[in-house]
């Protein structure tokens, strides 16, 4: 894949480029194992602590790297037996929302998530991961499957957030995305939502009302995106630094808020870096939190939904 | 237009509005000038070309509640700063002045009343209060009105005007939406009806929320009504929207919502609704032969 580099990840990108060619070369050298491992462990003490004083912008743009693995890369390396599930039974198929059946740790469970493109064209296919009602609806239908036969729903966001146009509006996208909150609300299986890019507003929420939220190390979660904010606050998208860390969009900000129950480690560099790794990350929180839900009782994983979401919120009486 | 051959004074002399342009006011609709106090007595219905302005959350209680009369319940609930945000204004500033401004403590009232005799949870956004924008205790008071009719056996009206999730609060705004939404849905399992009153403006994180899950959904005339706002989807799509685009007649012909109210039916529409869907069967009542 096309490489894309941001200009503050660059030191680190070029440390994780030798790691990769040394990792080649000692595939026929084993004498260089020692120094292999060696620069391993210097290249991830140096990306966690390059990255560790990033800016939350600097976080929101990560969390948007074109090179960031999307759902289907996760479903891919988590599950097996896929088989994804098209339409919305009303108007179409949305290709920015995907889903289907999946075994994970030998149960089957209903998979649904954001889909951003690989380049131009898969991104025009996908609308950029911006979702139009009927992709709500098609996670709907797959919600209500999963309630049916007693499947757990694991969920994956990552999306600017709802797309805003003339279509979707006349189609509904406020009641579709309304309508599946609801349904999120309802339904008498686990739920788990994992955050592992951009967490856009409402239209992010729409696959977020989950018995457990996850986020990686730099997936962002917002109500507004900080060019927006910006926009609307100082007439200025170009403040969106200020936007962002006001809006306190980072993981460990919704860690601290209560609004995820996880921060999942990401590879040196970011997901971005190390797709497989990134989803052994995420399945070593991801498989234990299901677990521990499949022992509640269907009305006992509702009243846990519930309680979760009736309890956030800042305010005294 | 005629002239009103008469003032007749609906106010105290303490409140009166007295000088300039408080005693005349423009109509939005049809330019017409009319007298203050005959908009205020109309609820703000223009008389002569049917414009509805705005009706504070006052003017809502009076034509809709019995008496006017709502008990409010939890009117204590004032917002935090769980962000410490500031964008050069703190928040806890902008909550001082709106809550001046207003006279409201929050950007909802939620409280038992009575419609044309039928017993009712209310609620009724204040759009004055920071556009109506939906923080912590905009979804906490939403939630436990749902929650207390679904105890009580009442139904909901509610009246909705906002602009949305409330910035100030970021992401635990967000949150509100499916705190609110999971009452709903509890409140909805007792099977009792929901009516979804659209105002202007019914936007954001409002309108992706509750507002469209009304067992019935009742807009006013001319309401702006919608996900995203006319700005964002011109600069998305890089088009000029159309005329009428998101109005309340543009969500009736796309199936959004039941009908168009005007102002001066909504009781009585409410009302009837209310008592079909509320005039449930006994069991064994239905006819044998």
């Amino acid at each position: 894949m096309a490489a894309f580099v941001l200009p503050f990840e660059k030191p680190v990108v070029d440390l994780v480029e030798r790691v990769r060619e040394l990792r080649v070369l000692s595939e026929t050298d084993a004498t260089l194992a020692p120094e292999l491992a060696r620069l391993e462990q210097e290249t991830s003490r140096l990306a966690r602590e390059l990255f560790s004083d990033l800016t939350p912008i600097q976080k929101v743009q990560l969390s948007r790297h074109a090179n960031r693995p999307y759902t289907l890369d996760y479903v891919k390396r988590l599950c097996t037996d896929f088989v994804e599930l098209h339409g919305d039974r009303r108007f179409s198929d949305d290709p920015a929302i995907v889903g289907g059946l999946a075994t994970y740790h030998g149960h089957s469970v209903v998979v649904v998530g954001h889909q951003k493109g690989r380049g131009t064209k898969e991104n025009m296919k996908r609308n950029f991961g911006m979702p139009n009602p009927e992709g709500y609806r098609k996670a709907i239908r797959l919600y209500e499957l999963a309630d049916r036969f007693g499947l757990p729903i694991l969920t994956f966001i990552d999306t600017p957030g709802a797309y805003p146009g003339i279509g979707a509006e006349e189609r509904g996208q406020s009641e579709a995305i309304g309508a599946a909150l609801a349904a999120m609300a309802r339904v008498k299986v686990p739920i788990i939502a994992s955050i592992v890019g951009e967490g856009g507003s409402g239209g992010a929420l729409a696959l977020g009302v989950a018995n457990r939220v996850l986020v990686l190390e730099f997936g962002c979660y917002s109500v507004i995106s900080p060019e927006g904010c910006a926009a609307i606050l100082w007439k200025d998208g170009s403040r969106a630094d200020e936007a962002a860390a006001a809006l306190k969009v980072t993981a460990f900000d919704l860690l601290r808020l209560g609004i995820v129950e996880a921060v999942i480690d990401e590879p040196a560099g970011g997901a971005h870096q190390d797709y497989d790794e990134a989803a052994r990350q995420l399945d070593a929180v991801l498989w234990p939190t299901l677990s521990a839900l499949l022992a509640l009782s269907p009305d006992a994983l509702v009243d846990d939904r519930y309680d979760r979401f009736r309890r956030l919120g800042a305010f005294r009486s | 237009m005629a002239w009103p051959e008469k003032q007749v004074p609906t106010t105290d002399a303490s409140e009166k509005v007295s000088f300039g342009a408080g005693v005349f006011r423009r109509c939005d609709g049809c330019g017409e000038t009319l007298a203050a106090t005959e908009l205020a007595a109309a609820f703000e219905v223009c008389p002569l070309c049917g414009q509805h302005h705005r009706l504070d959350a006052d003017g809502w209680r009076k034509l809709l509640l019995d008496d006017g009369a709502l008990d409010a319940w939890d009117t204590t609930l004032e917002p935090l700063d769980p962000l410490e945000f500031s964008d050069g204004k703190s928040y806890r500033d902008r909550v001082a002045i709106a809550q001046k401004k207003t006279k409201a403590r929050e950007a909802i009232d939620i409280g038992g009343a009575a419609l044309g005799g039928r017993p009712i949870a209310f609620g009724a956004f204040v759009f004055s209060f920071m556009g109506g924008s939906m923080g912590s205790v905009v979804g906490e008071k939403i939630a436990r009105l749902f929650e207390r009719a679904a105890a009580g056996g009442l139904p909901v009206v509610l009246l909705q005007a906002s602009g949305g999730a409330r910035m100030q609060e970021g992401i635990l705004s967000l949150m509100q939406m499916a705190k609110a939404v999971a009452a709903l849905e509890r409140f909805r399992a007792k099977r009792l009806p929901f009516v979804s009153v659209l105002l202007h403006p019914t936007t954001g994180g409002v309108a992706a929320s509750f507002a469209f899950l009304g067992d019935v959904n009742v807009a006013e005339p001319k309401a702006l009504i919608g996900f995203a706002g006319a700005r964002v989807i011109e600069s998305t799509i890089r088009q000029t929207l159309p005329p009428g685009f998101q109005r309340a007649e543009f969500l009736i012909d796309h199936g959004m919502v039941d009908m168009i109210v005007p102002r001066t039916e909504m009781k009585a529409t409410i009302g009837t609704v209310l008592d079909h869907l509320m005039r449930r069967q006994a069991p064994g009542s239905a006819p044998t032969a």
